[in-house]
C-alpha cells in the first residue's frame, strides 16, 4: 500500500456528531501542531444544527505552509456512525481510518486498500468514567491521545495546552490527561506507531498567532475605537460582535466609575442594527455592526440612505453560501456585488476585502478611518471560512502613537470663522464635504439630514442641475477613496506571463498554493490580490498587461 | 421646497432665561396643507422648547418618512434634524441617543411611520426605554400618497372618497402601555393649552415618552364620517385632567389639598399637576388607566391628557451601564488599549 504523503505534510479529517464537543478537541489537535513550529491550518465543516447531524473538522499539517485545503484524507478519525459510509471511501489508498471498535466493524465498510485502526472509545470511557457527560466528552480526548500517539505528537505540549484552557479550573486537567493516555496507551499496546507521516518539531512559525476573523475583526473594532454597536444575531458573523463584547468587558471599563466606555444593543432585527449604527455615527460616535447575507439584504434601504446622507458607518458581512437562507454554515463569496452596490438608485459602495485575521484586526481599525474620512459606509467582507475558523496568522500590532482621524468635522471654533457653510459643499475638490455634529455650536452648522434630493446647504431640492452636481460629486467622492483605501497586492508577478490570475479574500491560500505547483511545473502566472473596492488603478493595469485573466 | 424665514428678529421679542425667544426655535415655513393639525404641533413644540429654557443646538429632531416626518424642519432650525427612512426613526434615534446620552432627542412621526411600517421599530424603542419624546401625528390616513386609510384609523372611519374602513384601528396609547412605555399621554393638535403641557413634561421626562396627538388631516380625512376630522375630535374629546408642568425649582405658591388635583414628581424634580382628575383613574397605576381607554371607547370617546407615568424609570444608557460621558467625546486613552495589552493578546493566542 502506498501513502504519498509524509513528515509534517497529511490531513487529518474527523468525522463527529454535532454537538458533542467535538469541536475543542479537535482544534487542541490542531493546536498542539503549531506548537510543535509546524504550520497547521483547521476547519470547522459544521451544519446548521445544534445537536445531532455529521459534523466534519479537517486539520492539514504543511511544512510549506500552506494553509487552503487539500484533496485526500490521510487519517480518517470516525466517531459518527451516521456518516461512516461516505467517511471511509473518502479515505485515500494507503491511508489509515481510526473508528471506535467498542461495536465490530460492518463487513461493507471494510476497505483492503487503507489500514484500519480499531479503539474501544466507548468501551474505554465507559469503564473509565462515571459521570454521563465526561464518557460523552473525554471519547473525543482519548481519541486525542490516539492520534497524538500515531503522529508522533509530544503529550507535554498537549499537557501545556490543558494548562492554558483551565487555567482557574485546574481540577479539569488531570480527566483531560488521563483520557489522553488511555488513548495513547490503547496504541502503544496494540499499533505500530508512529505512522509513515507524522509530526516532526520544527522551527517554522514564527511569531505567528492562531486566532479567527471574527475574533481578530472584534478586537479590530475595540482598538479602531469603536464605542456602539449594534447587530442582530446571524450565523456566521455572531462570534464578531460576542468577540467585541468579550474584549471591551475587559478593556474598555472606566477604572474609577466601573462603567462601560462602549455600549451593544442587541437589535430586534438587522434593519434596527444598522440603523442604530447610523444614528451613533451621525452623532459622532465611532459605530459598526455585523451580518451575513440575508442581513445585508435587508440593510441595503439604509446604506442608500447612509451613502446619500453621507454618514460614515462600518458593516462586516462574514458571508455564508447563499442564495437566500442558503447554507448558513457554509462558506461563500457571493455578496461582492450586491454590497458594493447595495440600495436602490445609483449607489456604491466601499469595500475591505481580507484574506486573514491579521487583515480582518488591521482594516477593522482602518474601516473607521476610510467611513469617517469618506463620510460613507464601510463594508468589510470576510467569509464563513475566515471569519469562524482559526488561522495561523501574523502577530496584531498596534502603533500608540497612533491618534484616531475623525475626517472633516467642524469644531464650534471652525463654525465662527466660517463665513459660508454648506454641508455638502465641496471646498477641497475631494468630493468630500465638511460635516458637523449636532450640539457643537448654538446658532451655527445645523443641518437637516435628509435621504431625499437636496442642495449644497442640505435644503430640499428636485432642481435638476443640483441633483446632478451632488450626485457628480459623490462619483468624485469616490474616485478620492481609491486612493485611500489599500491597493493590491502582487505574488510572484513577472510580467512575463500573458496570464493574469485574480483573487481575493480567502482564496489567497488556494490560489498562491496552486501558483507555486504551477511554477514547479515550469508554468509562471501572474497573480494579483485585490483588497478593496473601488478598484485602484493598479486593478485596470493589471488586467490590461495580460491577455487572458482569470478569475478566482 | 423648504422656505427660509428671515432672521430679523425684533429687539424687544420676549427672551426665556437662557437668552433665546421665541424665534431662535421656529423652523422654516411649513410646506404642508393649509390647516394642516401638524403645523399646530410644530407651534406647539416651538412654544415648549422654548418655554423650557432648552438650548435648541442640545436637541436632535428624528423623523421618518411622511408629511408628519416633514415637521422637523419646521420648527427648531438651530437643532440638527435627521430624516431617516420610512419607519426606522426609532433605531437612529437609540443609535443616536448611544453616540451622545446628553443631548434632547425629539422623535416625530406618523401613524403609517410608527403603526404600520415602523412597527416593528416602535415596539422595541419602547422596550428599550430609549430616552427620548416620541410624538405621532395621527390622522389616520396617508396623505402624501392621497388619503388611503392607515393602521390607526377606526373601524368603520369614513374615508374623503366615501370607503368605510373594515379593520380595527391599532390603539397606539395603549399598545405603548403594554409594551411598558414610562411616559403615555394623547392629545388632540387643536388644543395647545393641553399640548404644550405634556410636551414639556414629556422632554423632562428621564426615558420614553410617547405622545399620540390626533391631528386632522384637512385633504384627506376632514370629512362627515371621518373619527380624525376636527369636527369629530373636538365633540368627542374627553381630557381626563387639565395638567400643568410646573419646571424643576420653581417655587409653589398655590396649595394643594384638593382632593381632584395630583402632582407627579419628575425625575430631575420638575413637577406634574393634574387638575380634577377622575377618583377612577391614577397616572402611575397602569391598570386604572387601560380600563378608561377601553370604557372610553365604549363611549366613543378620546381620552386626552396625560395618561400613564412611571417614575421610577430607567432609560437605555443607565439599564446598560453607559459612562456618563457621552460616548461620542471619548478619545483614544478611553478608547484604544494600547500595544502593550495587544502584544500580550497576542501571546495568548500562540
Amino acid at each position: 500500500m502506498l501513502c504519498m504523503s509524509g513528515v509534517n505534510d497529511f490531513v487529518v479529517r474527523f468525522a463527529n456528531v454535532n454537538g458533542t464537543g467535538s469541536a475543542s478537541a479537535n482544534y487542541l489537535f490542531a493546536k498542539s501542531i503549531f506548537r510543535m513550529g509546524v504550520p497547521v491550518s483547521a476547519k470547522n465543516i459544521f451544519p446548521s444544527n445544534i445537536q445531532g447531524l455529521p459534523t466534519w473538522y479537517e486539520v492539514r499539517v504543511s511544512e510549506k505552509g500552506y494553509l487552503g485545503r487539500k484533496e485526500g484524507i490521510d487519517l480518517m478519525v470516525s466517531v459518527n456512525p451516521q456518516s461512516i459510509k461516505k467517511d471511509i471511501s473518502s479515505v485515500k489508498t494507503g491511508g489509515y481510518f481510526l473508528y471506535d471498535s467498542t461495536k465490530k466493524l460492518h463487513d461493507e465498510f471494510l476497505r483492503e486498500d487503507i489500514h484500519m485502526i480499531g479503539v474501544p472509545l466507548m468501551e474505554i470511557c465507559n469503564r473509565e468514567f462515571i459521570d454521563p457527560r465526561q464518557k460523552q466528552l473525554f471519547k473525543n480526548i482519548v481519541y486525542v491521545g490516539a492520534i497524538a500517539k500515531l503522529l508522533n505528537i509530544d503529550v507535554t505540549v498537549i499537557s501545556d495546552l490543558f494548562a492554558d484552557q483551565f487555567k482557574g479550573k485546574e481540577k479539569l486537567i488531570a480527566p483531560n490527561m488521563k483520557a489522553l493516555g488511555l488513548g495513547s496507551d490503547y496504541i502503544r499496546d496494540n499499533y505500530n506507531f508512529p505512522l509513515e507521516f507524522r509530526v516532526e518539531r520544527r522551527n517554522l512559525v514564527g511569531d505567528a498567532i492562531m486566532i479567527d476573523g471574527n475574533a481578530a475583526a472584534g478586537l479590530g473594532a475595540v482598538y479602531g475605537g469603536a464605542s456602539v454597536v449594534a447587530w442582530y444575531p446571524i450565523t456566521p458573523s455572531t462570534s464578531l460582535v460576542s468577540s467585541f463584547e468579550d474584549y471591551a468587558r475587559k478593556l474598555r471599563i472606566d477604572p474609577i466609575t466601573g462603567k462601560n466606555n462602549f455600549s451593544i444593543v442587541q437589535a430586534e432585527d438587522e434593519l434596527s442594527a444598522i440603523g442604530m449604527a447610523i444614528g451613533a455615527n451621525w452623532n459622532g460616535a465611532r459605530s459598526f455592526t455585523a451580518t451575513s447575507g440575508p442581513g445585508l439584504s435587508l440593510m441595503s434601504e439604509f446604506l442608500g440612505l447612509a451613502y446619500y446622507a453621507e454618514i460614515p458607518v462600518v458593516l462586516v458581512d462574514v458571508q455564508r453560501a447563499g442564495p437566500s437562507t442558503g447554507m448558513p454554515t457554509r462558506s461563500q463569496q457571493s455578496d461582492l456585488i450586491s454590497a458594493a452596490y447595495a440600495s436602490h438608485g445609483d449607489t456604491k459602495h466601499v469595500l475591505l476585502i481580507p484574506s486573514t485575521p491579521t487583515e480582518c484586526f488591521q482594516m477593522m481599525t482602518d474601516s473607521f478611518y476610510y467611513a469617517e474620512q469618506l463620510q460613507t459606509p464601510v463594508i468589510m467582507m470576510t467569509d464563513l471560512d475566515l471569519g469562524m475558523n482559526e488561522h495561523m496568522t501574523e502577530p496584531f500590532k498596534w502603533d500608540d502613537n497612533r491618534k484616531y482621524k475623525r475626517g472633516k468635522v467642524l469644531s464650534e471654533g471652525d463654525l465662527e470663522v466660517i463665513k459660508d457653510w454648506g454641508r455638502y459643499k465641496d471646498i477641497d475638490d475631494d468630493g468630500i464635504p465638511y460635516r458637523t455634529l449636532p450640539a457643537t455650536h448654538p446658532s451655527k452648522g445645523s443641518y437637516f439630514t435628509r435621504g431625499s434630493s437636496h442642495d449644497e446647504y442640505a435644503a430640499y431640492s428636485e432642481d435638476s442641475a443640483t441633483y446632478v452636481r451632488i450626485m457628480d460629486r459623490l462619483v468624485k467622492k469616490l474616485e478620492t477613496a481609491k486612493k485611500l483605501i489599500p491597493g493590491p497586492d502582487f505574488y510572484n508577478t513577472t510580467d512575463l506571463s500573458e496570464t493574469g490570475l485574480i483573487y481575493f479574500g480567502t482564496s489567497k491560500h488556494a490560489t498562491e498554493e496552486a501558483i507555486d505547483i504551477l511554477k514547479l511545473e515550469g508554468e509562471t502566472v501572474d497573480a494579483m490580490r485585490i483588497k478593496s473596492f473601488p478598484f485602484n488603478n493598479r486593478v485596470k493595469e493589471f488586467i490590461d498587461s495580460h491577455k487572458k485573466n482569470i478569475c478566482n | 421646497m423648504s422656505y427660509i424665514k428671515p432672521k430679523f428678529a425684533h429687539p424687544r421679542l420676549p427672551k426665556n432665561p437662557l437668552g433665546y425667544t421665541r424665534k431662535d426655535y421656529e423652523g422654516s415655513i411649513s410646506t404642508l396643507c393649509a390647516g394642516c393639525g401638524h403645523d399646530s404641533i410644530s407651534a406647539s413644540i416651538v412654544d415648549a422648547c422654548f418655554e423650557l429654557n432648552i438650548e435648541p443646538h442640545k436637541v436632535a429632531k428624528m423623523s421618518g418618512i411622511g408629511c408628519s416626518s416633514k415637521t422637523p424642519a419646521y420648527f427648531l432650525s438651530n437643532s440638527h434634524g435627521f430624516n431617516a427612512v420610512h419607519g426606522r426613526m426609532p433605531s437612529v434615534t437609540t443609535g443616536a441617543n448611544l453616540g451622545n446620552r446628553s443631548m434632547v432627542y425629539l422623535g416625530v412621526s406618523g401613524d403609517g411611520d410608527t403603526a404600520s411600517i415602523g412597527m416593528g421599530q416602535f415596539t422595541h424603542v419602547i422596550r428599550r426605554n430609549v430616552n427620548m419624546t416620541y410624538i405621532v401625528m395621527n390622522n389616520g390616513c396617508y396623505g402624501l400618497t392621497k388619503g388611503q386609510d392607515s393602521a390607526t384609523a377606526d373601524y368603520g372611519s369614513v374615508s374623503k372618497s366615501g370607503h368605510k374602513n373594515t379593520f380595527e384601528g391599532i390603539d397606539l396609547c395603549l399598545l405603548a402601555i403594554e409594551l411598558g412605555a414610562t411616559f403615555v399621554a394623547q392629545s388632540f393638535s387643536g388644543d395647545k393649552s393641553q399640548l404644550i403641557p405634556i410636551i414639556k413634561a414629556a422632554l423632562s421626562h428621564s426615558g420614553f415618552s410617547f405622545i399620540n396627538v390626533i391631528s386632522p388631516c384637512v385633504t384627506f380625512n376632514n370629512n362627515q364620517g371621518s373619527t380624525k376630522s376636527y369636527d369629530y375630535v373636538r365633540e368627542h374629546n374627553e381630557a381626563l385632567s387639565t395638567l400643568d408642568f410646573v419646571p424643576i425649582k420653581e417655587e409653589i405658591t398655590t396649595t394643594y389639598d384638593h382632593k381632584e388635583i395630583k402632582l407627579v414628581e419628575m425625575h430631575d424634580g420638575s413637577l406634574i399637576r393634574l387638575n380634577k382628575i377622575s377618583p377612577e383613574w391614577d397616572p402611575e397605576d397602569k391598570l386604572s388607566i387601560i380600563s378608561a381607554i377601553h370604557k372610553s371607547k365604549s363611549r366613543e370617546e378620546i381620552l386626552t391628557g396625560l395618561l400613564y407615568i412611571d417614575n421610577e424609570s430607567i432609560e437605555l444608557n443607565e439599564l446598560i451601564n453607559t459612562t456618563n460621558t457621552p460616548l461620542n467625546k471619548l478619545v483614544e486613552k478611553q478608547l484604544c488599549p494600547g500595544s502593550e495589552i495587544l502584544e500580550s493578546i497576542n501571546n495568548d493566542l500562540r
